[in-house]
């Protein structure tokens, strides 16, 4: 369990926020965390810099896998559908052709349906799988109340260390930042 | 709303004021802007001006964030006016119905199906922009990718107006889903008009869900910008005289709310990056395939002239064509009447998409010959008297407006000069635009007006009602362009600044800070 840490006002920390001068100066700094073994951390850009992924040593995303799963659920749900409405729901003769399915022929006019429904499940899989691996929407967070902090949406980079990770502790964790090359350094409020 | 904007250097840097100290760089006249760079291994530069990324924050936001340009009131009453009447037109259509259209005798698709095919395919354009020139890491794409979707979208709106509203009873729309009613009926999953719904509302709402995706951290930026405003001083601009509101409170709440808390963290960009790929992917074979299911809808009749098996590959490529002419048509005046946008929309943007027309125009034009041929090689006779109808009986005109802005007009690209000069590329894509839509006319009306039986042989005549509609459907597209214009970032922010030559993490020239010591892998 880590230490709780406080502010003379006895306010919780969040944790450790520092800015770096430009995408090279914090992608080497975060090479500095990563290997100093945080893992509660998290760098700030105002854009995804090629190769953070390496620098911070983050894991691949699960989020294809959810894609694939929920988009061949989708194919398969856009399949049966189609083949339950034609079959039982609705069963209307139309140009002689069979009710269609893959026993008594004429699946094919089924595909392009099959197809698009596979396409919208994963859309939305992809999105909605994304924001909810981030944690998002979440509308309030402890570095919004850094002014500072703003502008990583504009042209800021920064690193925040939190401190509810194992290895934090005050003076260790901002000398390591200073050592990274900060060019400021705050406290951050719970 | 006294102040432009806040910041005065921001607001002398959006006006170029901030620049003037600068001479202007000495540049290859067969450079155009200096983007227009042919030697191998010279790449040429995405944004000009060495624009930083604050400058390109300050830029798109300022698009949203100043006062509008003076134009843009008039411009967006008139567009909104057009809408009300094209919006007053088909009250009196579900009112009265379809008869008010010039659909009296058999040629029944006329021009509700034209100007559908036509409004989707437009959409394509946007869709190959932000999906396949993304899968093929077209780095161009950035500076229209957003323009380009947000086209996508609204085109699409328009599109769907027009089968919604053919049916003749359009309060039985509710029948198009596959949902339970009352009568216990089913749609028809056999039918290509059926494949259309679901690839017409799956490609709108996958768009959509890809355009809002891409604002996302724009819209935080637009937050964030607003949030500091708020925070540095208690007096700004208010939303109306007397409404003591300020702008700034609403921008930071409302584009707050829809940036959904994005704080720019990199675990986070890893997975949007990832879900950006996918989504590109995904969306690339769902371009592909919308256009073909709108083309089966004529494609699997026996009506001579609709029964071909090239129409999938050559709607596509029609889309596309007329896609990015539309394209073209919105972002070269765009590009004259906003400060600074020259300096991301390129020459060489217009170039690309220049040689774009060209190429799809080719394909068309190919599609066109060869369809000419199949029909005589195939030794169907009704099939080429269809053929030797359309370019010689009394639809010849529409057929030859077809030929000429589709397959000759583009033709002047082949000179460099000419497909660099935005007043001629504007030209060609109002003609590409105009004769897009005739290559629909062409290929609905004149295959339907001289149908198997002699009885079904009529000419169709537009009514008023006919062309209000289809004006109004640009005053809803153009309404919708210009709010979007105002309100939204017009421009992926994050994404043009990735694309910079100094966001690299790798590039060491452009800072000054001393790394001895580090363990470079790189």
């Amino acid at each position: 369990m880590a230490k709780v840490y406080v502010t003379e006002n006895n306010d919780r920390i969040h944790g450790i926020m520092a800015e770096f001068a430009g995408p090279a100066d914090l992608y080497h700094a975060c090479e500095k965390v990563r290997d100093a073994g945080y893992s509660k951390w998290d760098s700030f850009t105002p854009f995804p810099i090629h190769g953070m992924e390496e620098a911070m040593g983050i894991k691949r995303t699960i989020l294809p896998v959810i894609v694939a799963v929920v988009g061949f659920t989708g194919v398969g749900l856009g399949y049966l559908l189609q083949w339950w409405v034609s079959n039982s729901g609705y069963q209307f003769v139309t140009q002689g052709k069979p009710y269609g399915g893959l026993v008594n022929g004429g699946w094919q006019v089924f595909v392009p349906i099959t197809f698009e429904i596979g396409i919208l499940f994963s859309a939305f899989a992809s999105i909605i799988g994304m924001l909810a691996l981030n944690g998002l929407p979440r509308w309030n967070h402890p570095l919004f109340k850094k002014e500072r902090f703003l502008a990583s949406s504009d042209d800021k980079f920064f690193i925040s260390i939190e401190a509810g990770d194992a290895k934090f502790d005050p003076d260790a964790t901002r000398a390591l930042l200073e050592k990274a090359g900060a060019t400021s350094i705050e406290l951050v409020e719970e | 709303m006294t102040s432009i904007h806040p910041d005065q250097v921001t607001a002398e840097r959006l006006a170029g004021l901030s620049r003037g100290a600068t001479p202007p760089p000495v540049l290859d006249p067969r450079t155009g802007d200096g983007t227009l760079i042919d030697t191998p291994g010279v790449r040429a530069p995405l944004v000009l001006n060495n624009r930083g990324f604050g400058e390109i924050t300050d830029i798109v936001c300022g698009y949203v964030e100043n006062k509008p340009p003076r134009w843009w009131l008039p411009a967006f009453l008139a567009a909104f006016g057009l809408a009300q009447l094209g919006g007053i037109l088909i009250l009196y259509l579900v009112i009265t119905g379809i008869g008010t259209w010039g659909l009296t005798n058999q040629v029944d698709w006329a021009w509700d199906i034209t100007n559908f095919v036509f409004w989707i395919g437009i959409g394509h354009a946007g869709t190959l922009i932000s999906a396949i020139l993304c899968l093929l890491k077209q780095k161009w794409r950035t500076a229209v990718n957003r323009a380009a979707e947000a086209m996508t979208i609204f085109a699409v709106i328009c599109a769907a107006t027009f089968p919604g509203i053919h049916i003749g009873r359009q309060w039985m729309a509710w029948f198009l889903p596959p949902i339970p009613n009352a009568n216990a009926i089913w749609p028809n999953f056999k039918s290509p008009l059926l494949w259309d719904v679901f690839a017409v509302s799956t490609y709108g709402t996958v768009s959509a869900l890809f355009w809002f995706m891409g604002m996302v951290p724009d819209f935080a930026t637009l937050r964030d910008r607003a949030d500091r405003r708020l925070r540095r001083s208690a007096e700004g601009p208010i939303l109306l005289p007397f409404v003591p509101i300020r702008t700034d409170k609403i921008r930071a709440f409302v584009y707050g709310f829809l940036a959904l808390g994005w704080r720019m963290s990199s675990r986070h960009w890893h997975r949007y990056e990832a879900a950006y790929l996918i989504l590109a992917g995904i969306s690339t074979p769902l371009v592909l395939s919308v256009h073909s299911i709108v083309s089966f809808d004529f494609a699997t009749s026996i009506l001579p002239g609709w029964h071909t098996t090239i129409f999938p590959p050559y709607f596509v490529a029609g889309a596309i064509f007329g896609g990015f002419a539309m394209v073209l048509l919105l972002l070269i005046p765009f590009r004259e009447l906003y400060a600074n946008m020259k300096d991301l929309i390129t020459l060489r943007h217009i170039e690309n998409m220049a040689k774009i027309l060209l190429t799809t125009g080719m394909m068309v034009g190919f599609a066109y010959s060869m369809e000419f041929f199949i029909a005589w090689y195939g030794g169907n006779k009704f099939e080429l008297y269809a053929f030797q109808n359309r370019a010689f009986g009394p639809y010849w005109w529409a057929y030859w407006t077809m030929i000429s802005c589709n397959v000759i007009s583009p033709q002047l690209f082949w000179s460099k000069k000419l497909r660099t000069n935005v007043v001629v590329v504007w030209i060609v894509a109002l003609f590409v635009t105009i004769g897009m839509w005739f290559e629909r006319f062409v290929i609905i009306v004149t295959s339907l007006h001289r149908a198997f039986l002699p009885g079904e042989y009529h000419m169709f005549h537009p009514t008023l009602v006919d062309i209000g509609i289809f004006a109004g459907s640009f005053g809803v597209f153009l309404t919708l362009y210009l709010l979007f214009m105002r309100f939204l970032p017009a421009f992926p922010i994050a994404e043009i600044k990735a694309v910079l030559p100094q966001a690299s993490p790798h590039s060491h020239g452009d800072h000054g800070h001393d790394h001895s010591g580090h363990d470079h892998k790189h």
